[in-house]
């Protein structure tokens, strides 16, 4: 390929407040339409709009997870456009004064390494409404408007053009994701859209460092459709070039069902914003105690999560990546190992057991039936030697299905271990006995029918036999 | 001229106002003369000037994150001039 | 005395020493009202069962002995104000019928104290004028001489009070919208500093010139209103957490010793004779009463107008954005799909001065002219408050005229906007600086237009210049003379 992408991304996320950015109506999702309104969200006249704090509190947060310096002084700024879905015919945004500005995200890349993304700027501002077309009777062509989402906060996240290949953009939105969820400022559901992302695509050629004309591609709502959407629009926009013609700026669709991108023209004029400063708001100080206030507040971030499992728990690089995946198993995993302090073994369980039976169950390690605790427990009695690993697996699957404590469990199943040689000696001798064809097998060199008597042995003891003893006297008696 | 009858049509698409001939006549002429008259205003040096946005110095008017009721549903429809169900009705977007 | 002519606080004495009830006063007020307002057209709504069920409210209240300084008080309110559950139109045609789920801070706080809304006044459209013709409901005639305007944009309530067919009202004042009126009707009118009155449920025209204050039949009664409304309110962001003193506590202390600053700039070539003469009047007065006059400088006056003209337009453009016929408020019957209603309801429902006003202002917003006409104009504000500052650092307040003239006749100055603007010179520069004036009764012309005059104080200075009217007010007999009718 002779061109160079170039991307640049904007993201939208809502946030997790309990109410709208500018006034008390709930932002939950999925209500009977404009059952969340009231006379500031409706743009109705007369109505004025008054901040709520924890949305400044949480960009706060996202600035400082991703580096920016926090602005002292942000100002809101008017967008004017109209719009069925804009309920005063502006959006209150931030423009020439946002609230945080020049941070970056590291990205780690394919082929090992990483690379810093710069983060331009994030500002605080209201969602749009949702123009949809209902299928109520008598209804026809026209378009309904819910203005539940109407004045839901967001954070717009825009990074430099920084990004130079599909993957590197998907990389980057990822550590994003994670971190505004880790931050619990996002719930991330790209489906419901709480996770929204534009991206800004140029081609220039390779070697030159003079940018091409972008296009903005909106409408992207799962990490996949990023992917095929700057795919398709490098391609379209190489075609284009190879052909001598030139690019023009302008505003795409992404369209899922064909994977491709359509001109947005004709359908808005021209923009002209007419941004200023909103006269209804006061500009947003923030002090730096307030700053370091947040700051104190903070969760402990994925890559320093990572790097502490790797560091100070001594876990290989793949396990602290899986486990810190999400905060939410990487504080039951924490949790557990604060309570059994064999970091590798702990992880080995979440990793296994814990994420198997929650992905067949569909659920959430926070809904896990077996607590931090439990399984905790479940560890101390394999390490006693109370069951063997594998009956642990069988007390685990009972755990997760009655949320018992394992003790309950082993000794209502009569599961605990068998340690005594006696016992163990005795069902040896038996299995020897009825196998005396293959013992005579093993006895002139055939090494690997041992694996067949340990077998035989803790079938028979239905599972209960310490593997360590079977093991043991198995090799005394079998010796020719 | 400081302002074209072109220049008032597009400001007049970008306010969403469908003005008639006559009126765009008038409102070129009257804009015209208005804007002459703010012409004063670059008879002063404004270089070190800090704009006014609110005349009486404000800062941080926060509101708690606590929910307080919204509006019945009927109540938020009740004006409006063509509802669906629970919906605002429009028309559909002709591109 | 007949009921309709007393003072808000003179009936509030007859309704707590229950010499009569509010049903009474507002039966009164009612009959007034039906009697002259047919000429002078100052109500848009009128609440005949609405008043008279909220002063039988009132009396149960005073019979529990629970009287407040409004409880019982027919009032009118500018239709500016969002009432919940009456038309609230703005004097547009895209609200003619617009009935409000809510009310405004201002009037919830006139009915907690159980005040009596008679009905809704007329006003210019938006508040976009000084003579209240661009009322889409019709003119409102001055009652001092019905071919005159009584000014605006709050002219309805100018005119209610001077008709005696509200005993105290509510406007608002964005370039001197309040003061104008009460000028040429011979009220007092008070528009108070920026942030002093909450702003939430008023109608916007200009958000960041935009104030609620009262319009009565004295000083006395304004003071009254101020404090019933004034205070913050977390609903507005720009309302302000300064303490609102007990104006009727200061209210007769006089004038001696108070400096008052006389603007040499508002003296100007073109000053009617008449004005001239009640200016000259007042200020031997206050001479009289021991006040110290002095001539003082706002240099940049000269500019305000233009300033105004921008910056007001501006915020109008957007503001009035919200008006597309989606949620509320008139939508055309023949769109041809989205854009086309949204243009069409709006062309339709908006008349020519706010046309005009939305048209400027989106201009002086639009990509390329931003710098040289919005950003150009919020800095020569910021010059003219500081002359503001300056002078009033110098003297306690500032006496100057209200209008360069006396009401004018209806359809004098329609076509050409730009005359009509000119006419808020002297009331403009206070709402661009953010501070308080009050407009008060100083005389009348030959023709026997009423004249007032201004004075302007610092910033939350409103009990200085209540203090300073009263002084004023006690030593003439202007505010009561009565329009005959």
């Amino acid at each position: 390929m002779k061109y160079q992408v170039v991307i640049g991304l904007e993201v939208h996320t809502q946030l997790t407040t309990a109410t709208k950015i500018f006034c008390g109506c709930s932002t939950r999702f999925g209500a009977q339409p404009n059952s969340q309104t009231c006379p500031v969200c409706l743009g109705f006249p007369g109505a004025l709009p008054v901040l709520n704090q924890k949305v400044v509190e949480y960009a706060i947060r996202a600035g400082l997870a991703t580096n920016c310096t926090i602005a002292e002084r942000s100002v809101f700024a008017r967008k004017n456009y109209f719009y069925p879905d804009l309920p005063k015919g502006y959006q209150i945004s931030q423009f020439d004064l946002p609230i945080c500005v020049n941070g970056h995200l590291d990205i780690d890349l394919e082929g090992g390494g990483t690379k810093r993304i710069g983060i331009t700027r994030i500002h605080m501002e209201e969602d749009a409404g949702k123009l949809v077309h209902a299928d109520i009777p008598g209804v026809g062509d026209d378009s309904c408007v819910d203005l539940n989402r109407a004045c839901t906060p967001l954070l717009e996240v825009v990074s430099e053009p920084d990004m130079r290949s599909p993957d590197e953009a998907i990389a980057y939105l990822k550590k994003l994701h994670q971190i505004v969820v880790y931050l619990g400022i996002c719930d991330g559901n790209l489906e419901e859209g709480s996770f929204r992302c534009d991206a800004n695509v140029s081609l220039m050629p390779v070697g030159s460092n003079v940018f091409g004309t972008r296009a903005e591609l909106k409408n992207i709502n799962s990490f996949r459709f990023i992917k095929q959407a700057i795919e398709y629009e490098i391609e379209r926009q190489a075609e284009i070039l190879d052909e001598g013609g030139r690019v023009i700026q302008e505003t795409r669709l992404f369209d899922p069902s064909t994977g491709t991108t359509r001109s947005m023209r004709g359908k808005e004029e021209a923009h002209d914003y007419r941004y200023f400063p909103d006269p209804d708001l006061v500009p947003v100080i923030v002090s730096p105690s307030w700053v370091d206030e947040v700051r104190q507040s903070l969760p402990e971030l994925p890559d320093a999560k990572r790097e502490r499992f790797v560091k100070e728990m001594g876990l290989p690089e793949y396990d602290a990546e899986i486990l810190t995946s999400t905060r939410e198993l990487a504080e039951y995993f924490d949790a557990t190992v604060a309570l059994f302090p064999q970091a590798k073994t702990v992880s080995n369980w979440v990793m296994g057991e814990v994420s198997r039976a929650l992905n067949e169950d569909g659920k959430n390690v926070t809904e896990c039936p077996v607590t931090p605790e439990l399984l905790a427990a479940l560890l101390k009695l394999i390490e006693k030697g109370t069951i063997s690993g594998k009956i642990a697996k069988t007390v685990f699957d009972e755990m997760y299905k009655t949320g018992k404590e394992p003790e309950k469990i082993v000794e209502e199943k009569g599961l605990v271990q068998v340690s005594d040689t006696g016992a163990i000696e005795a069902i040896i001798d038996e299995i020897l006995a009825r196998e005396a064809g293959q013992v005579a097998e093993y006895r002139s060199g055939k090494d690997k029918l041992f694996g067949f008597f340990v077998g035989q042995v803790m079938r028979a003891s239905k599972g209960k036999a310490n593997p360590a003893v079977v093991n043991d006297l198995l090799l005394k008696k079998l010796a020719p | 001229m400081k302002i074209t009858r072109a220049e008032v049509e597009h400001v007049a698409r970008l306010a969403r106002l469908e003005l008639s001939e006559p009126e765009l006549d008038t409102f070129t002429s009257q804009m015209d003369s208005i804007l002459a008259y703010v012409e004063k205003l670059n008879g002063l040096n404004t270089d070190d000037i800090v704009p006014t946005s609110h005349a009486v110095p404000m800062e941080n008017a926060f509101r708690a994150d606590q929910p307080k009721g919204s509006l019945p549903v009927e109540e938020a429809t009740a004006n409006a001039p063509e509802h669906a169900e629970s919906f605002f009705r429009v028309p559909k977007v002709i591109e | 005395m007949e009921l309709h002519e007393l003072t808000l606080n003179e009936l509030h004495g007859k309704l707590k020493q229950k010499e009569i009830s509010s049903v009474e006063a507002t039966k009164a007020l009612l009959a007034r009202i039906d009697a002259v307002d047919p000429r002078v057209n100052a109500y848009i709504t009128v609440r005949h069962d609405g008043a008279l069920k909220a002063a039988a409210d009132a009396d149960a209240r005073i019979a529990r002995g629970e009287i407040a300084p409004l409880t019982g008080i027919p009032v009118g309110l500018k239709d500016i104000f969002v009432t919940k559950g009456v038309k609230t139109t703005c004097g547009s045609k895209i609200l003619e019928n617009f009935v409000p789920p809510y009310d405004g801070t201002a009037v919830a706080k006139l009915k907690a104290q159980g005040a009596v809304l008679l009905g809704k006044l007329n006003q210019d459209e938006f508040a976009m004028g000084s003579s209240s013709e661009s009322s889409y409901f019709g003119t409102t005639k001055n009652p001092w001489d019905l071919e005159c305007t009584p000014g605006g944009s709050s002219g309805g309530s100018a005119a209610a009070i001077a008709a005696q067919t509200a005993t105290a009202t509510l406007g608002t004042d964005t370039g001197g919208s309040i003061r104008q009126p009460a000028s040429h009707c011979s009220c007092v009118g008070l528009k108070p500093t920026y942030g002093r009155v909450s702003r939430y449920g008023v109608i916007a025209y200009a958000s960041s010139l935009d104030q609620v204050g009262p319009v009565t039949r004295d000083v006395t009664d304004a003071a009254i209103m101020l404090g019933a409304v004034a205070g913050y309110d977390p609903m507005d962001s720009t309302s302000v957490e300064t303490p609102v003193p007990d104006y009727l506590a200061s209210l007769e202390q006089g004038v001696k010793g108070l400096k008052i600053g006389l603007p040499k700039e508002y003296f100007i070539e073109g000053l009617d004779p008449d004005v001239k003469k009640a200016m000259d009047e007042a200020i031997a007065t206050y001479r009289a009463l021991g006040a110290e006059i002095k001539e003082v400088s706002l240099p940049h006056t000269e500019y305000a107008v233009a300033t105004y003209y921008l910056v007001a337009t501006a915020e109008a453009s957007s503001n009035l954005a919200r008006y597309d016929g989606v949620r509320f408020g008139h939508r055309t019957a023949e769109a041809k799909g989205l854009i086309d209603m949204f243009a069409k309801s709006r062309a339709e429902g908006f008349g020519a001065e706010v046309k005009r006003r939305i048209m400027l202002g989106t201009y002086a917003l639009s990509s390329g002219y931003y710098d040289a006409y919005y950003l150009k104009a919020q800095k020569v504000r910021t010059l003219i408050r500081q002359d503001f500052t300056n002078a009033l650092s110098e003297v306690d307040v500032l006496l100057t005229p209200v209008a360069p003239t006396p009401a004018f006749k209806l359809g004098e100055k329609v076509a050409d906007p730009l005359q009509m603007y000119l006419s808020d010179i002297f009331t403009i520069p206070v709402n661009l600086a953010g501070t308080c004036g009050i407009s008060l009764p100083a005389g009348f012309s030959a023709a026997g237009l009423p004249i007032g005059v201004q004075l302007i104080g610092r910033p939350f200075g409103e009990d200085a210049i209540l203090q300073a009217a009263r002084a004023f007010e006690r030593e003439t007999e202007w505010h009561k003379r009565k329009a005959a009718l």
